[in-house]
């Protein structure tokens, strides 16, 4: 009773944060919806059993990817209410095809029956709750059979990581910057100069 | 109301996923000039499979659905980071993310 409850309230400020992150006025506040949408998606996950997937998802998304997308909104000067324009225009056609997407969808999910499998069909079955934990049995997995994917994944990262700063740095030829190279190879006898002085006269 | 009817059952779940990723394609139809925005429904879009891929996993008992659904997330961080740094450098160059102004390869 109290897991449909909660359920029902997860999973209904999932789907309203997300009609929201769609059809919001400003992307700050998309960005915000989204965040909302991710933290009540965590809540639907930690009511599956799978508590870590749940807080991954806090810390990545909420911590990363949300704020990432907060920086680069906040960051371009764009003129927003521009771009909504058109927006009246797409609404019938694109809530025509979302509507017969959903359709599709559960007219093809719904004519489906799960077989109830017994507990020695799956290859990797979840262990009881209360001997072993989430993470713990996810880490058993990922390090032991999925450890070359867990390594392709960490060099996707990398890539992705490099890709970003390569795309993003760039050297602005109108700014002083301090260099350190060019100071630590400064010597004494390159800049400074003894010049004997006569009575009298100027340097 | 019968007990059984508040049984929070694998459909429950596929429908909400059903309805976010459909928001999600109603989201890039919608916005179709701010790719921020698409690609924030592009992000709604891979946490609704997400949610299909934890919910078969914890409904058959078969931990390797929540082992994809890490491997999804990492892809989706990667993406929106390579994404937005893209944005930021077209924005550089041209002064403007709008859609359609993105057509110097004529592709």
């Amino acid at each position: 009773m109290i897991q449909a409850l909660a359920f029902y309230l997860f999973a209904a400020v999932t789907v309203a944060s997300g009609v929201m992150v769609i059809s919001s006025r400003n992307p700050v506040h998309s960005v915000l919806f989204l965040i909302l949408a991710f933290f009540n998606a965590a809540a639907l996950f930690v009511l599956l059993g799978a508590e870590f997937l749940a807080m991954i998802l806090i810390v990545v998304y909420v911590g990363a990817v949300a704020v990432l997308f907060l920086f680069v909104v906040m960051m371009l000067d764009i003129n927003f209410v521009e771009l909504r324009q058109g927006f009246a225009r797409y609404l019938p056609i694109g809530a025509a095809i979302g509507l017969v997407l959903l359709a599709e969808i559960f007219l093809a999910v719904g004519a489906w029956t799960v077989i109830p499998v017994t507990a020695d069909s799956s290859i990797t079955p979840i262990p009881p709750m209360n001997e072993v934990t989430n993470t713990h049995a996810l880490g058993a997995l990922i390090y032991t059979h999925y450890v070359y994917l867990f390594q392709t994944a960490g060099l996707i990262l990398l890539v992705a990581m490099i890709g970003a700063i390569v795309l993003t740095l760039r050297s602005r030829s109108d700014v002083k910057r301090q260099s350190v190279d060019e100071q630590n190879a400064r010597r004494p006898e390159d800049v400074v100069e003894v010049v004997k002085v006569g009575r009298g006269g100027g340097v | 109301m019968e007990i059984g009817a508040m049984e929070i059952g694998l459909g429950h779940y596929l429908t909400v996923a059903a309805i976010l990723f459909t928001l999600g394609i109603f989201g890039i139809f919608l916005n179709r000039k701010n790719v921020i925005i698409i690609l924030m429904s592009i992000e709604l879009m891979l946490l609704a499979v997400n949610i299909n891929l934890v919910a078969f996993s914890s409904f058959l008992g078969d931990l390797t659905g929540q082992v994809f659904a890490l491997f999804i997330l990492t892809v989706a961080a990667a993406e929106a980071a390579i994404g937005l740094a893209i944005l930021v450098v077209y924005f550089r160059n041209r002064g403007s993310i709008a859609v359609e102004d993105i057509n110097l390869m004529k592709g």
